[in-house]
């Protein structure tokens, strides 16, 4: 039930890194795992909460506009 | 002045009082508080003070008309000589100037109470068909990663939208499908923008926007192929059209209401920026708490583990056999001392044999050694009369000479 994820913190999206974080959270729940691999899960989680906080700080609305089939960026007209 | 007295007998009316009466009359009748009327503007006047007069007519009758500056600036309809309107208002006089007049309160292009009409005989045939059903209702995404958004890429409401998502939820990601919200157009461009967005960006949750606006304006949204477009979206639909008090098909079949645009992006972010990081802040905790009570856990099996390893642990069994060597070389020294004593006991009794077996032993029962030139003499035969001897006994030797035969 312990899923591997590899993929380095950073590169996660907030998106990704929380439902990560969710997972994490459940699976220490069940608290089923040997203690190598639980502290290896906590170190994961603080590791993706501490990124998830990051990403919000400097997070900035990212608009993009359906042109017929294709994204585009949005330019906002003040 | 007898005439006088004569009309004295009736009532006496000014103008005034008279008109006064008039307009109290027509005042008391409730039916003509709330009345619409229909016909066609003409004569119309706005004079600098914002008030519009008109005159109302049809082909049998005209009626003046008046709407006062408050009523005026919230009119959204264009007047203008020739156009057919229905008016609401109260009928009332004008005692200045003797006239009775509708004091207009709101002005429709003629039609727009069949529209009215048709608004209601739609919501009626959708609701029979259970479009609008709460138990069609989605649930809202708690947490949108992606928001769609369908109005007019040039809106104020857009503008109002982005602002409130930036403000709640910076995070999101936020996928405008453009299209335009008002005119003949305004349905298939929903519909199509409906469509495209569920299929290309798969969102969360979708805002269906539009600003204030007249029935007219407003009318795309009680379209009943955009309703049924609302109904098929892959992703829930919050609606957000005109202001708090108009109600479109759309929202009916949205699968939730905002009153406004700005209501709609706040609807669709239930969870803030601030509400996040709050819970962050909580899952941080509830995973330290998991790994202390985790490690307190472990902690107590090694120790119980570490006590069963002592009880079977190689440096137990080394001490075992540690005592068992110790033992063995106890017994072997022990047999090594043992021997020994007995070689030596054994050496004693050889000794004492040995010594038993001595000649010298025997001199000490009183037995003498005789030699003659150094030879032991055990003969007779080596002996004459007068032969030295030498006897030795126990304790030295004498000379002694041969005297005779014994």
């Amino acid at each position: 039930m312990a899923k591997t994820e590899t993929k380095p913190i950073d590169k996660l999206t907030f998106e990704q890194a929380y439902a990560e974080l969710e997972a994490v959270v459940s699976a220490l729940e069940t608290g089923e795992q040997p203690l190598d691999e639980a502290l290896a899960l906590f170190e994961r989680g603080k590791g993706l909460t501490k990124h998830c906080a990051e990403l919000l700080d400097k997070a900035e609305l990212k608009i993009q506009k359906l042109s017929g089939e294709t994204l585009e960026p949005f330019e906002e007209k003040e | 002045m007898e005439q006088l007295a004569l009309f004295n007998a009736f009532p006496r009316w000014t103008v005034t009082t008279l008109t006064r009466h008039l307009r109290q009359l027509l005042e008391s009748d409730a039916s003509l508080k709330d009345v619409w009327v229909e016909g066609e503007i003409s004569n119309l006047a706005r004079p600098a003070s914002g008030h519009i007069y008109f005159t109302l007519k049809d082909s049998g009758a005209s009626l003046r008309c008046v709407m006062w500056r408050n009523e005026a600036t919230r009119l959204r309809l264009t007047l203008q000589d020739g156009l057919a309107v229905d008016v609401h208002g109260s009928i009332s006089i004008y005692e200045a100037g003797g006239q009775y007049q509708l004091y207009a309160d709101t002005i429709r292009p003629l039609g727009e109470g069949a529209l009215y009409q048709e608004f209601l005989r739609l919501k009626a045939a959708l609701e029979a068909e259970g479009l609008f059903d709460a138990t069609r209702k989605r649930p809202i995404p708690q947490f949108p990663r992606r928001i769609g958004i369908v109005t007019s890429p040039t809106g104020a409401a857009l503008r109002d939208m982005l602002n409130t998502l930036r403000r709640r939820l910076p995070i999101t990601e936020v996928i405008l499908a453009p299209t335009s919200v008002q005119g003949d157009e305004a349905p298939a461009g929903i519909i199509s923008a409906l469509q495209s967005l569920n299929r290309i960006s798969a969102p969360d949750v979708i805002l269906l926007a539009r600003g204030g606006g007249s029935i007219e304006d407003l009318w795309a949204f009680n379209d009943e192929k955009v309703v049924r477009a609302i109904i098929e979206s892959a992703a829930p639909v919050i609606s957000g059209v005109g202001h708090e008090t108009d109600f479109t098909l759309a929202d009916f079949a949205a699968d939730l209401r905002a009153p406004t645009p700005t209501a709609a992006a706040e609807l669709a972010t239930q969870v803030d920026v601030l509400e996040l990081k709050a819970s962050l802040a909580e899952i941080g905790g509830v995973l330290s708490s998991k790994i202390a009570a985790l490690v307190q856990v472990q902690r107590e099996s090694a120790a119980w583990l570490d006590n069963r390893l002592k009880f079977t642990s190689p440096e137990r069994r080394l001490q075992t056999e540690r005592q068992r060597l110790d033992e063995m070389s106890r017994r072997w020294y022990a047999a090594q001392v043992h021997g020994l004593q007995f070689a030596q006991e054994k050496f004693k009794g050889l000794e004492n044999r040995l010594l038993a077996l001595s000649p010298l032993a025997v001199l000490r029962r009183g037995y003498a050694v005789i030699t003659k030139n150094k030879k032991v003499v055990t003969s007779t035969s080596q002996i004459q009369i007068d032969d030295p001897l030498t006897v030795r006994i126990q304790d030295g030797e004498f000379n002694a000479r041969v005297m005779g035969n014994g």
